[in-house]
């Protein structure tokens, strides 16, 4: 059942622009497929693992400055040596972006998860500010407040089809969703597997999971590279698309409006973060011609709490819950939470 | 040489004020498990409350400090009565998010009630520096010192010599056997989030008019918290004191040495070098190692 409804929605995205020609709608499902692939990466640390990366932006900043960089090329003085980089095609860019983000997912994950608590978190929103201080100051190499300008576009070279660049939204819209549909499946499998069991057994119980063999800090670690890898892809995406980033893409408000996504959606769900980024991708096109940005962001932060202390499963395990009660396994969030009922035989 | 006594005496200044902010932060980490996302917001609440009582309505300068503290409390018990009391026994990640939605309508809002222009607040001090030797500094800067060290003074006091003080220990060490002690867990968790709040918004208020208020202050005063917090260890307030002093005192080099424009970046090598040696800080009480 959930199956068939996951299908008819994705024939539904993928014949969406036959019908829908305007370019403005089309720009506005490319933008929120980018977040949500990057929420969709969140949730699988945030989620599966219960850790809070509050510089998720980090990752797909770096993202997007590296494939920038790459394929528009840059020359820069460290001290005696100049590295001149000639660009390079986009896809080399996109894989660049991806391999970087997750080293520095890897780094981070590796200093933070050697302590518990919440210093993953203190660590990550850091990590995003220094980040943007360095897009800031460096502006040898990233042009600082001035953006990087002229951005290609995304080119897919096929061997023996030759080189497609792709301009237009259509295009753009197929790729994203090609990204997004490859990122939800990799979750998927990833999740599904053994990988994915240690992580919700380790989010649950952590000294359980250590005395059955898990070695915990290891598969933190791994989610953290996973995660930041994939945020990556999506930065290399919005790169590419929009053609001009400058370090207000750190900006703390956009991990803010992917924790949302997830949170809203349902955390550790695969659903959750698609729900939630299609709500927080359009809502704020419709609310921007009656509510100013400030009243946009108290309206998220309103909504965070109102989540958190009247739906904390998120929108996603609510639904399911209505529509397939008994054919539902509760979700791992559940699991944790839930409280034997009294009287009843378990 | 003399330039480097320069630097000393501005961590001195800028470290006192430092010091508030860690221990506001780092009382309420201890004593509650909360990581306080708006203690920035309140930073910032210090600042805009001088500018408003003292540049608006025409109030003397000391009396405003004085109300921006006495402000900063009782928002932090409102916070702490509307959105963490219900929250009782959540999970930190939880909490987390409360806070993290509490810190977005703060900055907002103030960012809707003064603009994005930042306010400069004239204080009463004389506009010539104090000149000792090679360091000159003003007066209104020796002022932030020394009404920050009597603030950390009276937390210490507060923490070590009264009976809240000792009710707050005993709920840091074990909430449930303070409970059972007759300690009123609700009201000690009220007076620790406006305590460690009314700090940061002194801090607020005293820096406030040594450099401007400005609504996205809140967050490098967050950050800088963290870090804080973090090299002292989470939950230890002579490590959040003497966090503060070292955080700024290689703020203070590096912008010196290395860059101006990395000043605000130290603290992230502070944390980054402190998870590195020495993951439970300087003062840590033990901390599970993963």
């Amino acid at each position: 059942m959930r199956r068939a409804f996951a299908l008819v929605f994705l024939a539904f995205l993928l014949t969406l622009p036959l019908w829908l020609q305007d370019p403005y709608l089309l720009h506005i499902l490319i933008t929120t497929g980018i977040f949500t692939i990057a929420a969709m990466s969140l949730n699988l640390l945030l989620g599966y693992t219960g850790q809070l990366s509050l510089g998720h932006v980090a990752f797909f900043g770096i993202g997007a400055y590296v494939s920038a960089l790459t394929t528009l090329g840059f020359d820069v003085d460290i001290g005696p040596w100049t590295f001149v980089h000639e660009p390079w095609p986009v896809m080399a860019g996109f894989v660049l972006a991806v391999l970087i983000s997750g080293l520095c997912g890897y780094l981070i994950g590796k200093l933070s998860f050697r302590v518990r608590g919440a210093y993953f978190v203190i660590v990550t929103i850091s990590f995003a500010e220094v980040v943007r201080l360095v897009a800031l100051n460096w502006v040898d190499l990233t042009q600082g407040p001035l953006a990087l300008n002229n951005i290609p576009a995304f080119a897919l070279s096929v061997p023996g089809l030759g080189e497609h660049t792709l301009w237009g939204k259509v295009p753009n819209y197929y790729l994203v969703l090609a990204v997004a549909v490859a990122a939800y499946i990799l979750i998927k499998r990833l999740v599904g597997s053994r990988i994915g069991r240690a992580m919700v057994a380790l989010k649950e119980n952590e000294s359980l999971a250590v005395s059955v063999g898990i070695d915990v800090t290891r598969y933190l670690v791994l989610a953290a590279i996973i995660s930041a890898a994939l945020a990556g892809a999506a930065g290399s995406l919005y790169a590419h698309y929009v053609k001009i980033i400058d370090p207000e893409i750190f900006l703390f408000i956009y991990t803010v409006t992917m924790v949302i996504m997830v949170v809203a959606g349902g955390k550790g769900t695969l659903a959750g973060p698609v729900v939630g980024g299609l709500i927080f991708g359009t809502l704020p096109v419709l609310l921007r011609s009656y509510l100013g940005p400030e009243f946009q962001w108290i309206f998220y932060g309103l909504f965070m709490i109102f989540i958190v202390f009247v739906l904390p499963q998120g929108i996603v395990p609510a639904v399911e819950q209505r529509l397939f009660p008994s054919t539902r396994e509760p979700p791992p969030e559940a699991l944790a939470t839930v409280e034997p009922a009294k009287g009843e035989p378990q | 040489m003399g330039q480097f006594l320069q630097h000393l005496v501005n961590t001195l200044i800028l470290g006192g004020t430092y010091a508030l902010l860690g221990i506001g932060l780092t009382l309420i980490f201890g004593i509650m498990r909360v990581v306080n996302f708006t203690h920035g917001e309140l930073y910032a609440f210090g600042a805009y409350a001088v500018f408003a009582l003292s540049m608006l309505l025409g109030a003397n300068f000391f009396l405003a400090l004085v109300l921006a503290l006495l402000g900063g409390m009782a928002l932090g018990a409102l916070i702490e009565i509307v959105l963490l009391r219900p929250m009782r026994g959540a999970d930190i990640d939880t909490t987390m998010l409360v806070m993290i939605g509490a810190w977005i309508i703060m900055q907002n809002l103030e960012m809707l009630t003064w603009g994005g222009v930042a306010k400069a607040v004239v204080t009463p001090f004389p506009e010539v520096p104090l000149v000792i030797g090679s360091v000159s500094v003003s007066y209104l800067r020796v002022f932030v010192l020394v009404m920050a060290l009597v603030l950390i003074a009276a937390t210490y006091f507060l923490i070590n010599r009264t009976k809240l003080g000792k009710a707050m220990r005993a709920t840091f060490q074990d909430a449930d056997t303070a409970a059972l002690m007759g300690v009123s867990i609700n009201r000690i968790y009220t007076a620790t989030f406006a305590i460690g709040s009314g700090l940061a918004a002194a801090a607020g208020a005293l820096l406030g008019p040594v450099f401007l208020a400005f609504p996205t202050m809140g967050d490098l005063a967050a950050l800088k918290s963290f870090a804080i917090v973090i090299l002292g260890g989470l939950g230890s307030i002579t490590g959040a004191t003497i966090g503060g002093f070292i955080l700024a005192f290689v703020e203070e080099l590096g912008a010196g040495y290395v860059s101006s424009g990395y000043r605000d970046a130290m603290g992230f090598v502070i944390i980054i070098l402190v998870l590195m040696f020495r993951p439970t800080g300087l003062f840590a009480r033990a901390e599970r190692i993963g």
